[in-house]
């Protein structure tokens, strides 16, 4: 097995995904390379596999052919060493857990004694700004509140890639917005590396360091954007006139394939 | 749900215990008009007989000159019940927990378990009796575990696999071991389910062990206490002895209700959510 580039954090090389006996191909020929300290979001109309894709990455469900691999080893090795931390677009928080204890789940697994969790989970409640929170249970708490539960718990042990499927899907836009900024600050102070799935271009833009746009049916890689705004973003970069072509160069490309409804969602934000 | 900016002060004790203590009112005043009833509005005004139903006085006063008898049968009856009923439980628990973890056996097993579940098991009294001897304790404690078994291995087995998958996702990713799982997510998950079966199913016990006396059984049982006193025209002591059935099923519930409510405190339905 070829590890590609030395520091690639994971390394996708011809991976296909059929579902069912000779059924639907959800990717064909995925070949794909993030490297340490990237933000790379997945952009793509619905049935292009994008969340297929990042479930392959975190060996949740396996490829049918193809190999990933992971900090240089086979993707199922590194669930198991816990090289990386998922967010869903549901927070999956636990409801008979409390806020903390809800972070402090992968430190649990991973076997941290009390002291040590105590200490992470008040650091993480400062990161995401819910101090005060700790004694709260999930259905007390707003969405976007729910979901940055659900990143402190994400970034709690620091793992090296982070994986997250559409988190702020489902918040209204000034909450995404904000998670947004939080998102790249978290980004910043923790120096991962971030595999993001959104079906928004301008999040896309506004987040990462590259931007994969994926067709449908088979799922493939269109085309890569890569995204030189300056680090770090604000609210300013939303303005930059860069970031406005940046958001064209995705759309068209997006156009290209054929993902109307994508662009539908755009021309309303 | 607006986004809550700062953490809600809980309710002070005094504010709660007032507000519960308003809420039992009604439930309160029904009851004593109930009693009211019985004891003046159906034998002055429409002159049910005393066969049909006596005197709220006198089925206490029976109840008060026969306590020992009848709670010395009460509680023996009881204890059948409640052998039932651990044993009904932890059975369906475990077959629950087994058929949850291989799904196979489950979808093999399921359809007759429901099946199962929708008989009327209580007919089988009289072949539990002939099996495990008509004055032994096993026949009415082996209906009343069977009657539990269904509901409880139904519900529990719903609560096991209604788990989102995102939720196991998530544990997967922590390379979380299926026992993990289990401990951390399934159980926990399944608790509501199991509660609401626990308080079906110690009903259902208490039937199965009175019901199964009916058939036959101990002398010192209240199931057969009821019976012979009714064929002797003792309708106040039979009357006793069904409110001494009734309070020890109440007292059940209730037992495993509050147990309900310690175990699920996290839960929004016993914290109020909507406050």
């Amino acid at each position: 097995m070829s590890a590609g580039t030395p520091d690639a954090v994971v390394s996708i090389q011809s991976l296909s995904k059929v579902f069912g006996k000779g059924g639907v191909t959800a990717l064909q020929d995925i070949g794909l390379e993030v490297e340490r300290g990237e933000f790379v979001s997945l952009i793509g109309p619905s049935g292009c596999g994008k969340s297929t894709l990042l479930r392959i990455v975190g060996d949740i469900i396996e490829p049918t052919s193809g190999t990933v691999s992971v900090n240089g080893k086979p993707a199922r090795r590194a669930r198991l060493d816990r090289d990386y931390g998922i967010v869903f677009q549901a927070p999956v928080l636990y409801d008979w857990r409390t806020v903390a204890k809800n972070i402090a789940l992968p430190l649990e697994m991973l076997g941290w004694d009390r002291g040590r969790r105590a200490d992470r989970v008040k650091e993480m409640v400062e990161l995401v700004d819910l101090s005060g929170f700790e004694g709260y249970h999930p259905w007390q708490l707003s969405g976007g509140m729910q979901q940055r539960v659900s990143i402190a718990r994400a970034f709690s042990f620091s793992p090296a890639l982070l994986l997250m499927d559409e988190p702020f899907g489902a918040l209204d836009e000034m909450t995404r917005e904000r998670l947004n900024l939080e998102l790249l600050r978290i980004w910043d102070e923790i120096g991962s590396t971030i595999i993001f799935v959104t079906h928004s271009i301008t999040e896309a833009v506004f987040l990462s360091t590259r931007v994969v746009v994926m067709s449908a049916r088979p799922g493939r890689i269109a085309g890569i954007v890569r995204v030189d705004l300056p680090q770090p973003r604000t609210a300013i970069t939303r303005e930059d006139p860069r970031f406005f072509e940046l958001v064209t160069e995705v759309r068209e490309q997006l156009h290209a394939v054929g993902a109307d409804e994508v662009l539908e969602e755009a021309t309303l934000q | 749900m607006t986004a809550i900016a700062q953490p809600i002060p809980r309710a002070t004790l005094a504010n709660r215990v007032g507000r519960r203590a308003r809420d039992w009112v009604p439930a309160v005043a029904v009851f004593a008009l109930g009693i009211v009833a019985w004891q003046w509005l159906f034998p002055d005004v429409f002159h049910i007989e005393r066969f049909l139903l006596p005197r709220f006085s006198a089925v206490m006063s029976t109840f008060w000159h026969k306590r020992s008898e009848l709670w010395g049968a009460g509680w023996f009856t009881f204890k059948e019940a409640l052998g039932g009923f651990a044993l009904g439980c932890s059975v369906a628990l475990v077959v629950a927990l087994v058929l949850s973890r291989w799904r196979r056996l489950g979808q093999a097993l399921m359809p007759v378990a429901i099946a199962a579940n929708a008989i009327p098991i209580i007919a089988f009294a009289p072949i539990t009796n002939a099996w495990f001897g008509l004055l032994s304790p096993w026949s009415k404690i082996v209906m009343a575990a069977v009657l539990c078994f269904f509901p409880v291995l139904v519900n529990t087995l719903r609560g096991l696999t209604s788990v989102p998958p995102e939720s196991i996702e998530l544990m997967r990713s922590y390379a979380a071991s299926e026992r993990a799982i289990y401990r951390r997510v399934r159980i926990p998950t399944s608790l509501p389910f199991l509660f609401s079966a626990l308080k079906i199913g110690c009903v259902l016990a208490m039937i199965g062990a009175v019901v199964g006396d009916y058939f036959g059984g101990s002398t010192k049982a209240l199931g057969v206490e009821v019976q012979s006193s009714v064929s002797l025209s003792q309708f106040e002591t039979a009357w006793s002895a069904i409110l001494v059935a009734s309070i020890l099923g109440i007292a059940f519930y209730a037992t495993i209700a509050v147990a309900e409510r310690l175990a699920l405190s996290w839960h929004p339905s016993t914290r109020g959510a909507t406050e």
